[in-house]
């Protein structure tokens, strides 16, 4: 694992979450988790970010207590509770589709956890109504679920589980169901909510925008491991992997030949496509800049920007991103074919590993 | 619109007329079953009802078609008929219970904690006694209960014996025969209850218990209801295991398969009672939404 080892923030005190070598097999088989190690700090706005399949949601239910690790240890605030019951520990989940009970009012289904717990009725009743005003869903107490819509079930999911006040609040893929634009709204929504509480978010998502717009720090996951973690433009702006590279924006690696020739050293690197100029063949490229010619393989008109796939003389190819400023669509697919030459800062040339 | 060219073939005539009216193809459809629901079903029923308005010749014992009313007072003031009555709704109601309380931890372990191949096994093994015939289970049972009996070797040395044949007998015997139409209907009603309700719930802090009661229970409660209108119904009308393991034992089914012979008015009034039975216990289930789950 290629992750920072410094601690999460200084200003922050450490150890709401804490996992150490944790492990999880299905059927002896699948390797779900392969030896995950993270320490999440108190109020931070923490996401999971990885591609289906490398055991976001696995992890969640261990920190839960919904599965039990096949190895390795999960504390809270600073307590081993590897061993305990999900009913016995201080978080609280927001389930992908949910989860609400379809037999209960929505009143009924915030103030569940209250009532398992035996809060008295008035403090019980204030503690709801604070909750549904929160995520902003006054006057709906007497629904049932399945008279809400999925905006409006997530929103119920959120306040149901903050109600209880965790210590940490576990997300998975909370917006998943939701259209672009709700999505938006809830994830604006969500960051008003975290700041409000100031409790500790977990959040699982597969979505990159949403895990570099949302959160303090990413753990980027793969195959059941952790490649990177970091703040989102440490992820973003100095990939740890390849994998990392790929997955949290666009890739773009030199290797082989074409490293030594473009950056003058042997390796894997990484450069992101926004920090490449396209520059006339004749431009001479400045003095803190590495350089590669080529020709225009193909453009991606995209609205706002374009996107020019180059193909390298040196081998490989490379996506540039220019902003449309005054140009339209018929002038930028012009530029089909031209040679070109990028040139990008040497600091933006991030050595990457396998 | 002109005839397209095959039309001029009969069958496929008729085929396009039934395409077109969906009215006629519908009654073509269901006039079979109809018509066996309604002359089989509610033409014997109503035959029921009406010849327990007639009276039967004290001597020659002849039925008598003159309009009264006696069955039906008979039926409910004669103290032995309301003794009757009244124990073959207790055998029904226990059985009912006994098999809910049975059924619902094996029809929970089928559908939550059973890998899915030990969990088709189990349904296999829930459904295979009914493959066998009823009198050769009764029969098995009657071996069991008897004196000197499979039962009496087994409890002998705790000290106790077999019941015999008697209620008791009728009771366990109806409550492993009707046995399986409670699991199924439980257990498919469990195995629709999504498993991240019961994860949601221990994570607000519910006790295994707890989850059971408040989030389990209220959602599988309607399939146990509909569970027991099996469990209900065929056990107050059964009479044949009654015969068998019931020793001395009288219910309804008994006392109306006595009065057959001797007095069918008397008879068909004694079978309104079960009817009248079954009816409010469905109209008391339906208000639970059990019928939709059926
Ligand atoms: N109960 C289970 N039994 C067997 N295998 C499982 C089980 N749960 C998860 N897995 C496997 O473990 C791996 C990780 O699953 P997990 O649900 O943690 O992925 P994820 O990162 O949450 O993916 P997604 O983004 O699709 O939700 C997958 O290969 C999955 O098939
Ligand atoms: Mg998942």
């Amino acid at each position: 694992m290629k992750s920072d080892d410094s601690p999460p923030h200084p200003d922050r005190p450490a150890g709401a979450v804490r996992l150490e070598g944790l492990a999880k097999s299905f059927d002896g088989r699948v390797r779900a988790v392969d030896g995950v190690d993270l320490e999440i700090g108190e109020g931070e706005f923490f996401a999971m970010l990885g591609p289906s399949g490398s055991g976001k949601t696995t992890v969640l239910r261990m920190i839960a207590g919904f599965e039990r690790p096949t190895a390795g240890r999960v504390l809270l605030g600073g307590v081993d509770v590897t061993a305990l019951p999900p009913f016995d520990r201080d978080v609280n989940t927001v389930f992908q589709d949910y989860a609400l009970f379809p037999h209960m009012t929505i009143e009924q289904n915030v103030g569940y956890g209250l009532m398992v717990r035996r809060v008295p009725k008035a403090e019980r009743a204030e503690r709801v109504r604070a909750a549904l005003a929160m995520v902003r869903l006054e006057g709906f107490e007497r629904r049932r679920p399945a008279q809400l819509s999925g905006g409006q079930r997530q929103r119920v999911a959120l306040a149901r589980a903050l109600v209880n006040r965790p210590k940490v609040l576990l997300l998975d893929e909370p917006l998943g169901a939701l259209d672009l634009k709700l999505r938006h709204e809830m994830q604006a929504e969500l960051k008003r909510i975290q700041r409000e509480v100031g409790i500790t978010f977990v959040f699982v998502t597969h979505d990159q925008d949403e895990a570099l717009t949302m959160s303090d720090r990413v753990a980027v996951f793969n195959a059941g491991r952790i490649e990177q973690v970091g703040s989102p433009a440490e992820v973003y702006e100095h990939p740890a992997t390849a994998f990392v590279a790929g997955f949290v924006g666009t890739s773009n690696l030199l290797d082989g030949a074409a490293a030594e020739q473009v950056v003058g050293e042997t390796g894997l690197f990484s450069v992101r496509p926004e920090k490449i100029r396209i520059a006339h063949p004749d431009d001479p490229a400045g003095p803190d800049e590495l350089s590669a010619t080529g020709r225009v393989a193909e453009v991606v008109y995209a609205g706002g920007h374009t996107r020019f796939l180059v193909d390298l003389e040196a081998g490989g190819r490379l996506t540039a991103v220019r902003q449309n400023l005054d140009e339209g669509s018929a002038d930028v697919l012009r530029h089909r074919g031209t040679d070109v030459v990028l040139a990008w800062q040497r600091k933006h040339t991030v050595r990457v590993g396998p | 619109m002109a005839p397209p060219p095959t039309a001029a073939r009969p069958l496929r005539r008729a085929a396009s007329v039934l395409h077109r009216r969906a009215g006629l193809r519908l009654a073509l459809l269901l006039s079979a079953p109809m018509a066996w629901l309604v002359l089989a079903y509610l033409g014997s029923l109503a035959v029921l009802l009406l010849s327990a308005f007639w009276a039967v010749d004290d001597f020659t014992y002849d039925v008598e078609r003159v309009w009264n009313t006696a069955n039906f007072s008979t039926v409910l003031t004669e103290p032995v008929y309301r003794a009757i009555a009244l124990r073959t709704l207790g055998i029904a109601v226990a059985v009912t219970v006994i098999d809910a309380v049975v059924a619902f931890p094996m029809a929970f372990y089928m559908a939550r904690v059973a890998r899915p191949r030990t969990r088709k096994l189990l349904v296999v093994a829930v459904l295979t006694p009914l493959w066998a015939s009823y009198l050769v289970k009764a029969y098995a049972w009657r071996v069991i209960f008897s004196q000197g009996g499979v039962l009496d070797w087994l409890v002998g040395p705790l000290g106790l014996s077999s019941p015999g044949y008697g209620t008791t007998a009728v009771i366990v015997v109806l409550a492993y025969l009707w046995l399986p139409y409670m699991i199924l209907p439980v257990y498919s009603g469990l195995e629709n209850l999504p498993a991240n309700l019961l994860d949601a719930s221990a994570d607000l802090g519910a006790s295994a218990g707890r989850t059971f009661r408040s989030v389990v229970l209220p959602q599988v409660l309607p399939s146990v209801f509909a569970g027991s209108v099996f469990t209900f119904s065929l056990s107050l009308g059964d009479y044949v295991t009654v015969r068998i393991v019931g020793g001395k034992t009288q219910v309804l089914g008994t006392a109306i398969a006595d009065n057959v012979t001797l007095n069918l008015p008397l008879a068909a009034a004694l079978s309104c009672v079960p009817v009248v039975l079954i009816v409010g216990y469905l109209l008391a289930v339906r208000r639970t939404g059990a019928l939709e789950s059926l």
